[in-house]
């Protein structure tokens, strides 16, 4: 076990170095930089001193060094937790995200949460009574949820919210606590607020594990060891949920690596919709800017999110799983 | 079954048993596939959508999708009517003409409807010009109205006054079509990646496979934005399509390359492989004769399951303003216009777009599914 989590961690910082590498030439890929845009900007506003201004700038984050120093230059600095400056804020990138990717965590890990409590149930039912009323209702329900774009989703269920409440839905706070300090209030205020965008970017992740765990359960249910356990006169419930669940329900633990990145990909966008203080919308709006530093940053916390949620998932499966062999 | 006979076609010439197999395994298939009632409706929804949209949006549209018509700038959707205020029945279906209005208190547009004139819809009408197919210069569509001054928008106009419903067909071209471009790079890349990882092992695997973990640990989307970001402004709407279309699939043949690597390996290892092998077959021969024609069937389910992810991710990101770029359109970037929620409560009809994409996402979603079901040697 211990050699497997070593193993399991050496690749993780492989993976991890390279993906950094990648990271940054995409972030590297869009023609000029941010800086070409911020002289036309000038030189429109009329400023004579355009061109020293940006000269001065460039000596300063020395963007005319060769691309791989400018990325060891960023890497280390990465390590050490000093992301660089932002160019569209004009301070430190850490300044900016930290608060960022709190939201984001939480919002990631209520989404989790969300996901499993109601799809193991409910795929439970819809497996035990399959092709009845309730389950045809849960599989169109899936479907939509699959079908629907989450933006989408997202907008009418603002839409909703607006007319028959009346209430303007959107951000994690309301109002009045929107800019006030931490407490207790507020804790309650955003769990309060946090159930729209939980549903939001849940949907599509909830009607796959119900279609997972319906057809697993489904196929248990047919194994003879389910027989034998029914012939011994165990009770019904015994049976599915001591038997029969326990061995349909190992791929979803599968799937939690892979649900994850779905989630933080998802969040983004709807984070645009609902205004969320998350990484989404920076994110994007740097990207558009070629704020190049904070994007990059994001991008690499993104994938490191990811790379530590499926080792977490990798370990988990190993001590639920009596099965797996750790090589 | 289908490679050992495929060997005795082309050696032995024992054709006909050979393609009697094939054919009563297609049969089955195709008969499985016809009793999954979804399934068929959703190829049936899938045609229709295909021939109006990418076909002949031209033909079906009343309006060229860019033409701003200035005076209806938010036009409310006009209904299709047979009754009139009086309770009369009409045969032919009829819009009320609308007129607009600005209020100039609030600058909005305030529309109201004439209930007194009835402008009655005729079908093979002349409009404007274009050509069909690309080929045949015309001006018939599908239907209009008697004037085409007069004001016909079933699904009202956006803020320019474009009319929704032309661009709702003209968006759908391109938002149909990128999934499938996306996919068939998708099998390209993936078929590959995962037939050489599954066939030599050893380093190639490796290679493939930490490749194909390190693009799956970026999440999707951020990734593809960051991709699209980087495309140059200058390039032409079908450079700029066909770079989305590549976007998508380059990190989408990860799954298809790992499912057809696992098929692979156990292929590998099977009797028909090493009776290639002795007669002296090629590797390239027991690829193309022997591994991808017994992983087609995974090949196709994998693929046609993930043309909905596709058009999800194309709208995604034209909606983000990093996919398709204006003027061309997509029903991504129709939905750019709902961005914000008052928007939305004053022109609900601009969330008619994502009715669309819901539609074609579902009937794909059926339609992978019944030719997963179909193609399951195990399911009853």
């Amino acid at each position: 076990m211990y050699v497997y989590f070593v193993r399991r961690l050496g690749y993780m910082v492989i993976t991890l170095a390279i993906i950094s590498v990648l990271g940054f030439i995409i972030i590297n890929l869009p023609p000029g930089t941010y800086l070409d845009r911020y002289m036309a900007e000038l030189q429109a506003q009329g400023s004579e001193s355009a061109q020293e201004i940006v000269k001065t700038l460039e000596q300063r984050y020395r963007l005319n060094d060769p691309v791989f120093l400018q990325y060891t230059r960023w890497i280390s600095g990465f390590v050490r937790g000093d992301f660089g400056l932002s160019f569209m804020y004009n301070m430190p990138v850490n300044q900016l995200i930290w608060g960022r990717i709190g939201y984001t965590v939480v919002i990631a890990l209520a989404t989790l949460i969300f996901v499993y409590a109601v799809s193991i149930p409910i795929g439970i039912y819809s497996a035990v009574n399959k092709y009845t009323i309730g389950d045809n209702v849960v599989t169109l329900f899936g479907f939509l949820g699959l079908s629907m774009p989450d933006f989408l989703l997202a907008l009418i269920l603002m839409v909703f919210a607006a007319t028959f409440f009346d209430q303007p839905v959107g951000g994690l706070f309301s109002p009045a606590f929107r800019d006030a300090p931490w407490s207790l209030a507020r804790v309650w205020d955003l769990l309060s607020n946090l159930w729209i965008p939980v549903v939001v970017i849940g949907t599509a992740q909830t009607a796959t594990l119900i279609r997972v765990l319906r057809g697993n359960l489904s196929d248990v249910l047919n194994l003879q060891y389910v027989q034998t356990a029914r012939s011994k006169g165990l009770s019904e419930r015994i049976v599915i949920y001591k038997h029969a669940v326990r061995n349909a329900v190992h791929p979803l633990i599968m799937q939690l690596g892979m649900g994850l990145p779905h989630i933080i990909s998802s969040s983004t966008v709807v984070a645009i919709v609902l205004s969320l203080p998350t990484m989404g919308p920076v994110y994007f709006r740097a990207l558009r800017a070629q704020d190049m530093f904070l994007a990059g940053t994001f991008l690499m916390l993104m994938a490191i999110l990811l790379v530590i949620g499926n080792f977490l998932a990798d370990i988990l499966l190993a001590i639920v799983d009596p099965r797996i062999t750790y090589e | 079954m289908e490679p050992t006979n495929v060997q005795l076609r082309s050696d032995h010439g024992f054709e006909d048993e050979a393609t009697e197999t094939v054919l009563s395994q297609r049969t089955v298939r195709f008969r499985r596939f016809r009793r999954n009632r979804l399934a068929v409706a959703a190829v049936i929804v899938l045609a229709v959508l295909y021939l109006v949209m990418v076909a002949f949006p031209e033909f079906f549209s009343n309006h060229f999708y860019q033409t701003h018509h200035a005076d209806y700038v938010y036009a409310p959707p006009q209904i299709p009517r047979f009754v009139d205020e009086e309770g009369t029945f009409h045969l032919r279906p009829f819009v009320y003409p609308i007129t607009s209005e600005l209020d100039m208190e609030t600058f909005n547009w305030v529309y109201t409807t004439d209930t007194s004139q009835r402008n009655h819809i005729y079908f093979f009408t002349r409009g404007y010009s274009y050509d069909l197919l690309g080929l045949f210069p015309t001006d018939i569509h599908f239907f209009g109205l008697e004037d085409p001054e007069q004001p016909l928008f079933l699904f009202g106009t956006d803020r320019l006054g474009r009319d929704v419903f032309s661009r709702i067909l003209f968006g759908g071209r391109v938002s149909l079509t990128v999934g499938l471009v996306g996919v068939f790079l998708t099998i390209i890349i993936g078929s590959f990646m995962g037939t050489m990882s599954g066939y030599f092992s050893g380093p190639i695997d490796n290679a493939v496979q930490r490749l194909a973990e390190v693009l799956m640990s970026f999440p999707s989307i951020p990734l593809w934005a960051a991709l699209g970001a980087a495309l140059p402004s200058g390039w032409t709407p079908l450079q700029n399509f066909f770079a989305i279309s590549v976007i998508l699939s380059l990190r989408n043949w990860t799954g298809l390359a790992r499912e057809l690597r696992g098929k692979v390996l156990s292929f590998r290892e099977s009797e028909y492989t090493l009776a290639a092998k002795c007669v002296g077959a090629s590797h390239l021969h027991i690829i193309v004769r022997h591994m991808i024609p017994n992983s087609m069937s995974h090949i196709i389910v994998i693929s046609t399951l993930s043309i909905p992810f596709m058009i999800l991710a194309e709208t995604s990101l034209s909606f983000l303003g990093l996919g398709i770029q204006p003027p061309s359109t997509s029903w991504g970037v129709l939905l750019q216009a709902a961005q914000q929620v008052n928007v939305v409560l004053e022109q609900p009809w601009l969330l008619l777009p994502g009715i669309f994409v819901v539609i074609a996402v579902l009937s794909f979603n059926f339609l992978g599914d019944g030719i997963r079901d179909a193609l399951d040697p195990y399911s009853s």
